[in-house]
């Protein structure tokens, strides 16, 4: 029983559309939609599923998106062409996002006034609560039954291959066997009865190809984590926060795989749950004072809390890690909603004159390299680093390059003095600059009987590490921490820059998760006749490329996910650049960024500027 | 590598111990504290237990919170690496320390408003954690360091030097401890070294955590009439109910007590306590009984002291992460790091 209200010639795309599933949360869809998208990646068309879900377990709204792009676009890329609407709660608004000339897909049990539908796009009503009340008895089956039932009809509908979803539900059910025949069965009756009595297929349609080649879907928590375990981190202290929490989680679950030791069944890692974010980081702290590699996940509100820390371990230089996955501040803010709105919060951490190193992944690739690098760094530099994700790369399924790792790589445990150097007499003072990198040599504990112990204090010191309050040891020790920062520069991920195809005076800056957002919007700018340079920072204190950058162009645009331009403020800060030479594009509503709003902003800024200018 | 002390050439009169050092060698800089504070003899304490326990001083790590008292590590143990850490928060920092190397002993100092104040939380959970160390608070009722205001462990009806009477219930960190599963408790007082120097050999043996609640008068602020931390007041009310010996394991015990008076406990790590029970009734392994006890006194105007509860077989931190024997400090590549060939499996379950 198709419906069509009146006759619409739908959208006809192949391999480049966007699918969007409204749900209710804890209604059990995850499972099924997550396979949605898995299917059509393993077609070769590379998808960007995106779960928008709210800050409760149960009873809320909850959407999970799916970005169909032969292409390889992997940025949201906003409006929906099939809406799969299965919550009555949000139907008004889900019915309205829709692109004119797309699909709805809807439960048809209960009739629907024509009021409720629009005129411009193709609905697709199929009664699944009565096909489920049919068949199943149990209220529990019938929920979650209904979920495979509409990837049955969607598969008719998008002609996706209806032997890859059996495959993924066999590989899901695995160890489960008993659970295999009536997912296929349900499958099956959603397939048959959309091919049956559904205009199928519709416009849009799925065709196999070859564009996702040897590229791992993954979300940039669990990336990493085992970053982390690659890095060598042995401690974790966290403290649960959305969306950071997966990323302690996924820890815990790596090593339980590859960190207990074979011959004694023991760990070599401690997980500990600390009572708030204070604890959490002074647990780090402790841990990397102490020579292990020690981290921490938290979020915004974490950040806040851990403030006094940062600038302890900042001025007695101890090494630590830090993940925040930002989310959207201030305050509990939108505590499921993604923004990068934390740079200027741990750029700055702390009282008193600091700078921190940054680093910033732009999808879980960048999240496991980086966070493994994070570690080396932190040693090397004797300092915190802050790896920056945000809510849309820690916990979304990301295609991405698969990780690679070199056995021959050792860990950098930076400028550590050993026993026998001490014994041998080697000079040591714990803030003493040896090597003119602003980097001073320091003792783990324990280390010799009467040489190379010191007192480590947030208190003034010396280059000995003695307590003073004078103002030009001080001071010179203000300056090596400088001297230290500068020397970060050359150890960070050098930016990435993408030219555009032709010569242009355009210049963007961008970092993160914006990237394939970023990437997709240079090509829509490249096509009306807006060609742009970009480049990538990855990590902060800037490297000196990011000057030049900002120097060869006439206008340049700063991509972000914050209200208030904050890498702007970093760079026009740090670098010393005049406020005008840099334009804010920023994209705040907790929603990921898309490439139409780049591009949109950026041309709207350019023909104003173009404008004003005499 | 192993490198044996070398010790510097000291005054003949100075004895050694089992190691070949001195007291000196655990000793550290000058106090800056007033003349005659409580925290300095508590200083004291420390070194002549670790030297009385013949430790190697640079095995110790001292760290500490801020305060008169989270300044005393720089006091003692001069050989031993040291960290003073943020106000409140020296528990965590100790409990990171401790998971990266859990061969080295620790040693956290704290005051009452470091600890009970602006820190109870962090003290709350590192008790609750089991961290294997001994954690000092040098308690004089009052913030020293900034200048004489109230802490929370000052007593109802106390008077400030200025005359404020406290208003506010104080908080009992050894109940506190009792009850959040602390696995040695003691109580003592800095002008009673003979009480005080057992006792924290006794929780250095410890393998657990181990608190001592340690009144410690604060001459500049609150040593005078009318306040419950002074000297006077403190050898007035002290209701100790035990008296202990720490014998090491390695000598040999010999049974010279009359059974009901005294009790020979073992700790985990072979050493012996001698209690020498003062107090008939008290019980020094039962948790609820010394809860009991100590409220009863406390209610009788007494402050009691002595080992209140010890737990012979304690766990710690480390035996509930199961963690391996080898210091995390000194893991390798090998053992940390699952290399390129389990990546390449991860990466094929991803696709
Ligand atoms: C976050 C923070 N708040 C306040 C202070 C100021 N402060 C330093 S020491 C102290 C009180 C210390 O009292 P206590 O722990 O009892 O130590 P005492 O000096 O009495 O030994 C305070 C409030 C600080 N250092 N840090
Ligand atoms: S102010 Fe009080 S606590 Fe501080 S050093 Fe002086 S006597 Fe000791
Ligand atoms: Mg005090």
């Amino acid at each position: 029983m198709s419906q069509s209200l009146t006759e619409v010639r739908g959208l006809q795309r192949i391999n480049d559309f966007v699918v969007k599933f409204a749900n209710v949360n804890g209604s059990g869809s995850a499972s099924a939609n997550t396979m949605f998208g898995k299917s059509i990646l393993r077609m070769g068309v590379p998808v960007a599923p995106r779960n928008i879900f709210p800050s409760n377990i149960q009873g809320l709204p909850t959407w999970y998106e799916v970005r169909v792009s032969e292409a390889g676009h992997l940025g949201a890329r906003g409006g929906v062409d099939l809406m799969v609407a299965m919550n009555p709660q949000t139907w008004d608004q889900d019915i309205r996002s829709i692109e004119p000339g797309g699909y709805l897909f809807y439960d048809s049990t209960k009739p629907m006034p024509a009021s409720k539908f629009r005129d411009d796009i193709v609905v697709l009503g199929m009664p699944l609560t009565e096909l489920c009340n049919a068949a199943y008895s149990d209220p529990r089956q019938r929920q979650l039954f209904k979920n495979i039932i509409y990837i049955g009809a969607l598969s008719a509908l998008l002609e996706i291959e209806p032997a890859v979803i059996e495959t993924l539900l066999g590989e899901q059910y695995r160890g489960k066997d008993k659970l295999i025949a009536p997912n296929l069965e349900a499958f099956h009756m959603g397939r048959d009865y959309a091919l049956k009595h559904l205009d199928c297929p519709i416009g849009l349609k799925v065709r196999r190809a070859d564009q996702v080649g040897d590229r791992i879907s993954i979300d940039g928590n669990a990336a990493a984590a085992l970053g982390a375990v690659y890095g060598g981190a042995s401690v974790a202290a966290w403290y649960p926060i959305t969306p950071s929490s997966s990323l302690a989680e996924a820890f815990a679950r790596y090593c339980q795989r590859y960190r207990v030791d074979k011959a004694t069944g023991r760990n070599k890692f401690a997980i500990v749950q600390a009572e708030d974010e204070l604890a959490s980081i002074g647990m780090v702290i402790g841990a990397g004072w102490n020579g292990a590699r020690a981290f921490t996940a938290t979020s915004g509100p974490g950040i806040s809390l851990m403030q006094e820390f940062f600038g302890l371990a900042y001025f007695a230089e101890i090494p630590a890690v830090i993940f925040d996955v930002q989310r959207a501040g201030p305050s509990t803010g939108m505590p499921t909603r993604t923004q990068q709105c934390d740079v200027l919060a741990c750029a700055y951490a702390s009282h008193g004159d600091t700078k921190h190193v940054l680093l910033f992944p732009e999808d879980p690739h960048e999240c496991f390299t980086m966070g493994a690098q994070a570690f080396d760094l932190a040693d090397r530099l004797q300092t915190p680093v802050f790896v920056l994700l945000d809510l849309d790369i820690g916990m979304n399924e990301r295609l991405c390059a698969p990780f690679t790792w070199d056995d021959s790589k050792r860990m950098d445990r930076g400028k550590v003095m050993t026993a026998a150097e001490l014994e041998a007499g080697k000079d040591f003072g714990r803030y003493l600059d040896v090597d003119g990198d602003g980097i001073p040599y320091r003792t783990y504990p324990g280390t010799h009987p009467t040489r190379g112990a010191f007192f480590t204090r947030g208190t003034s010191k010396d280059r000995y590490a003695r307590y003073t309050e004078e103002g030009p040891a001080y001071q010179d020790n203000m300056e090596r921490l400088l001297r230290k920062h500068d020397t970060a520069k050359s150890l960070l991920p050098r930016p990435l820059a993408h030219p555009a195809s032709a010569p242009t005076r355009l210049g963007a800056i961008y970092y993160g998760s914006t990237s394939p957002a970023m990437d997709e919007a240079a090509g829509l700018l490249a096509e009306e006749g807006l060609p742009i340079d970009c480049l990538r920072v990855r990590g902060f204190p800037f490297h000196h490329d990011v000057a030049e950058f900002i120097a060869a162009h006439d206008q340049v645009f700063v991509v972000e996910q914050n209200r208030d331009g904050q890498l702007r403020s970093l760079l026009i800060n740090e670098l010393e650049v005049a406020p005008s030479r840099l334009a804010r594009i920023v994209h705040y509503d907790g929603s990921p960024i898309t490439a139409r709003f780049i591009a949109g902003a950026i041309a709207k800024a350019h023909t104003q500027s173009r404008k004003v200018a005499p | 590598m192993t490198f044996l002390p070398k010790p510097k050439l000291h005054h003949p009169a100075l004895g050694h111990n089992a190691l070949g050092y001195t007291r000196r060698d655990y000793e550290g800089a000058i106090s800056t504290l007033c003349a005659g504070c409580g925290h300095d003899s508590i200083s004291a304490a420390i070194v002549r237990a670790c030297f009385e326990l013949d430790l190697p001083p640079h095995r110790i790590a001292k760290l500490s919170g801020i305060g008169c008292s989270s300044k005393t590590p720089t006091y003692f143990l001069g050989a031993s690496h040291g960290f003073n850490s943020v106000h409140g928060r020296m528990p965590s920092v100790l409990t990171g320390a401790n998971l990266a190397n859990r061969e080295l002993i620790y040693l956290g100092v704290s005051g009452d408003g470091d600890s009970a104040s602006i820190g109870i939380g962090q003290f709350a959970h590192a008790m609750r954690r089991s961290v294997n160390m001994v954690y000092i608070v040098e308690n004089n009722g009052v913030y020293g360091l900034t200048k004489g205001q109230f802490s929370a462990t000052s007593d109802k009806g106390a008077k400030s030097k200025r005359g404020v009477v406290n208003s506010d219930e104080p908080i009992d960190m050894v109940g506190m401890a009792l009850q959040l599963g602390a696995t040695f408790v003691a109580r003592s007082f800095s002008g009673d070294k003979a009480q005080l120097v057992p006792l924290i050999e006794a929780a250095i043996r410890h393998q657990g955590a181990a608190f001592i609640d340690c009144i410690s008068p604060c001459v500049a602020f609150n040593n005078h009439e009318g306040s419950t931390k002074s000297y006077d007041f403190v050898r007035d009310h002290n209701q100790a109910v035990n008296a202990l010996d720490v014998i090491e394991g390695r000598e040999e015990i010999t049974v010279d007590y009359a059974p009901g008076t005294v009790e020979m406990v073992q700790q985990h790590d072979g050493s012996w306590l001698r209690l020498r029970k003062l107090a008939d009734e008290y019980d020094v392994h039962d948790r609820v009984a010394a809860m009991d006890y100590m409220h009863r006194r406390h209610a009788a105007g007494e402050i009691v002291t002595g080992l209140l509860y010890v737990d012979p077989a304690p766990h710690d931190l480390h035996g509930m992460l199961h963690t391996v024997d080898a210091p995390f400090n000194a893991l390798d590549d090998a053992a940390l790091v699952p290399g390129a060939a389990a990546l390449e499996k991860i990466n094929a379950g991803l696709r």
